[in-house]
């Protein structure tokens, strides 16, 4: 069998990935997706953990679905608020909105 | 293989305040439907009405004098009604109840009366009180986005004005990387201890710790991980980038509610996770335990960049956007108190007191601000405030007192939070973050008394109007604040009892 590290090394890369992608990419819908890879690799690691440690009980499992629900409520209201945006300005890009100091 | 629990297994009575509060909130969004538009104001009172029903059946919770339920937990050990839940239900819901009645005359001014922003109001105060009922990371989290995602979409209300949708989206993104971190931190002290039920944590860490295995580091990264994203929330240094950008974007009375809303639920999390999660997590015999270190530094950054930074904004907004960073490093100290053994109560007492001393003060202050912003959203500034107190006498002597309170000088609720604060500070042998805590509370006094010279003894333009429900609000916070700490043992009384449950 895969051993447990080998997913956690897979969560671990997700999740830098998705740190870099918030911290370096400015365009709003990228950061919103490494958002997502961010959660993703938690999911991961959830599930991973909840296998190897604890199959007989359903918590990890169910944690993971939570976060899929929450994320999908992040997302819609992420999106409706960039759109928001985007219909001001005609741009997504986090650099353009300047108006207050950052 | 799975039980299904029967319905008085559940103990949904010992919930009652905040499942009365979701219900309704559900209830108002379909009612809502058949209101006509010119009519809001009675969607605005039937959750003022809805807010009131649950804070009493908190407050009678917390009395006493009803039984709710049987017994402390709840949902299959999801929730714990203890005192601890009641004292912060009581904050919240009074947060949310200040919030209704300084937002009602500003949305009919501004025509932005719609009837979602009472029910998202309702939501993300239900969202606070969960978090501190949690028993479980899995209601942290839920809780956690249960608060931010409503404000996330007032923060953004006044669309289609550009300030209001910038901060909207930048709490987003923010909040939303912020949430990653919180989930990954839960999922590696998850694989740690192999539960995430917050007494069977306690149980698991002082295993892991005393087996030395290398679960020790997933603990450790993990809960930095869950302060890094519980900081966020409460605008510690370094996580408060957003703070001065979304409070001085967002609509004035949707920043009253939620600077103390998102404080309330943030520190009620912190003290659940780390005060009764992790206070086993000990690494060397009789030392505190491993994140208290970590949490007074950042408490004491958060206290030196918040007061020093205040000094220099010009926008009230903004001045007021520091001093909430401040005042989570004040609190911060509290919650770093409760990583020394025996000291976990006390702390989590101190930290509810100073919330709830905070809540009026900073709610009240925003409503003064709401009080003067022009329909447009200008008038803000700090030169907004010359001859306010010959034009508006009230107005001027509550604000007085808001930042009198802000401040810590005694006779107001401010100074009761942080004597509590300080005190246990002291017992923890914090004596570093207590020395900055009261050397940059005088360095605050700066600019909050800057705010009181300008308004009374400078020549100017100042103006305000308050329509009756903004002036109950103002009122009701400044007597508040002043009675609260003209009478300190009413706050103290009310916080003796919190204890933390431990083990299994």
């Amino acid at each position: 069998m895969v051993p447990l590290w080998m997913y956690l090394l897979v969560a671990a890369g997700l999740f830098s990935i998705g740190m870099y992608g918030v911290l370096a990419r400015r365009n709003a819908i990228a950061i919103l997706m490494s958002i997502e890879l961010m959660l993703n690799a938690a999911n991961i690691n959830l599930v991973a953990f909840w296998r190897y440690n604890q199959p007989a009980q359903v918590g990890g499992q169910v944690f993971a679905a939570f976060v899929f629900v929450v994320a999908a409520a992040e997302v819609a209201v992420g999106l409706a608020l960039i759109i928001n945006i985007y219909r001001q300005r005609r741009s997504v890009v986090a650099d353009d909105v300047d108006l207050l100091k950052w | 293989m799975f039980e299904v629990p029967s319905l008085s297994d559940l103990n949904v009575g010992a919930t009652l305040p905040v499942t009365l509060l979701a219900l309704g909130a559900c209830v108002l969004l379909v009612v809502d439907l058949f209101i006509p538009r010119e009519r809001k104001s009675i969607t605005a009172w039937l959750t003022a009405i809805g807010i009131g029903v649950s804070l009493v059946f908190s407050l009678l919770s917390l009395s006493g004098a009803v039984e709710f339920g049987s017994g402390e937990l709840a949902f299959s050990d999801m929730y714990r009604a203890d005192r601890l839940t009641d004292t912060i239900n009581v904050a919240a819901l009074i947060t949310a109840l200040l919030g209704v009645m300084v937002a009602y005359d500003y949305l009919e001014r501004t025509r932005l009366q719609r009837g979602e922003y009472y029910i998202l109001l309702m939501f993300s105060a239900a969202g606070a009180m969960l978090m501190g009922a949690a028993n479980d990371l899995v209601i942290v989290f839920i809780a956690l986005e249960l608060l931010s995602i409503p404000l996330y979409i007032l923060s953004g209300f006044r669309r289609p004005q550009e300030a209001s949708e910038e901060s909207a989206m930048k709490y987003f993104l923010l909040g939303a990387f912020a949430s990653g971190f919180l989930i990954y931190g839960i999922a590696l002290i998850y694989g740690a201890t192999g539960t995430t039920n917050l007494p069977e944590v306690w149980d698991a860490v002082a295993g892991v710790v005393a087996e030395d295995s290398a679960a020790k580091f997933l603990v450790m990264i993990g809960a930095g991980l869950v302060l890094a994203g519980l900081g966020f929330k409460v605008a510690a240094v370094p996580f408060h980038m957003w703070t001065p950008d979304v409070y001085q974007g967002a609509p004035t009375p949707v920043v009253a509610y939620m600077s103390v809303a998102a404080k309330i639920g943030g520190f009620a999390a912190l003290v659940r996770v780390f005060g009764m999660g992790l206070s086993t997590f000990v690494l060397e015999s009789g030392a505190p335990a491993a994140w208290q270190d970590t949490i007074w530094l950042v408490a004491v950054l958060t206290m030196l960049l918040g007061n020093v930074v205040a000094i220099v904004q010009s926008d009230l907004k903004r001045l007021l956007a520091y001093s909430t960073i401040a005042h989570a490093g004040y609190i911060l100290i509290a919650v770093a108190a409760a990583g020394t053994a025996g000291l976990e109560d006390t702390a989590a007492q101190a930290v509810v007191i100073y919330l709830i001393a905070y809540a009026f003060t900073n709610a009240g202050a925003f409503a003064v601000i709401t009080a003067m912003e022009k329909d447009d959203a200008s008038n803000t500034s700090l030169d907004a405030l010359r001859g306010l107190a010959s034009r508006c006498p009230w107005l001027a002597a509550a604000m007085a007192v808001f930042m009198l309170s802000l401040t810590g000088i005694p006779l107001t609720a401010g100074f009761v939070g942080k004597w509590f604060v300080f005190k246990v500070a002291l017992q923890a042998d914090l004596v570093a973050a207590a020395v900055v805590g009261v050397l940059t509370s005088a360095v605050s006094a700066y600019y909050y008394l800057r705010v009181v010279w300008m308004m009374y003894f400078e020549e100017g333009e100042g103006d305000a109007a308050t329509p009756p429900a903004l002036a109950w609000a103002i009122g009701v916070a400044a007597v508040g604040t002043l009675v609260l700490g003209a009478l300190p043992y009413l706050l103290s009384d009310m916080a003796r009892e919190i204890t933390l449950a431990f083990g299994g």
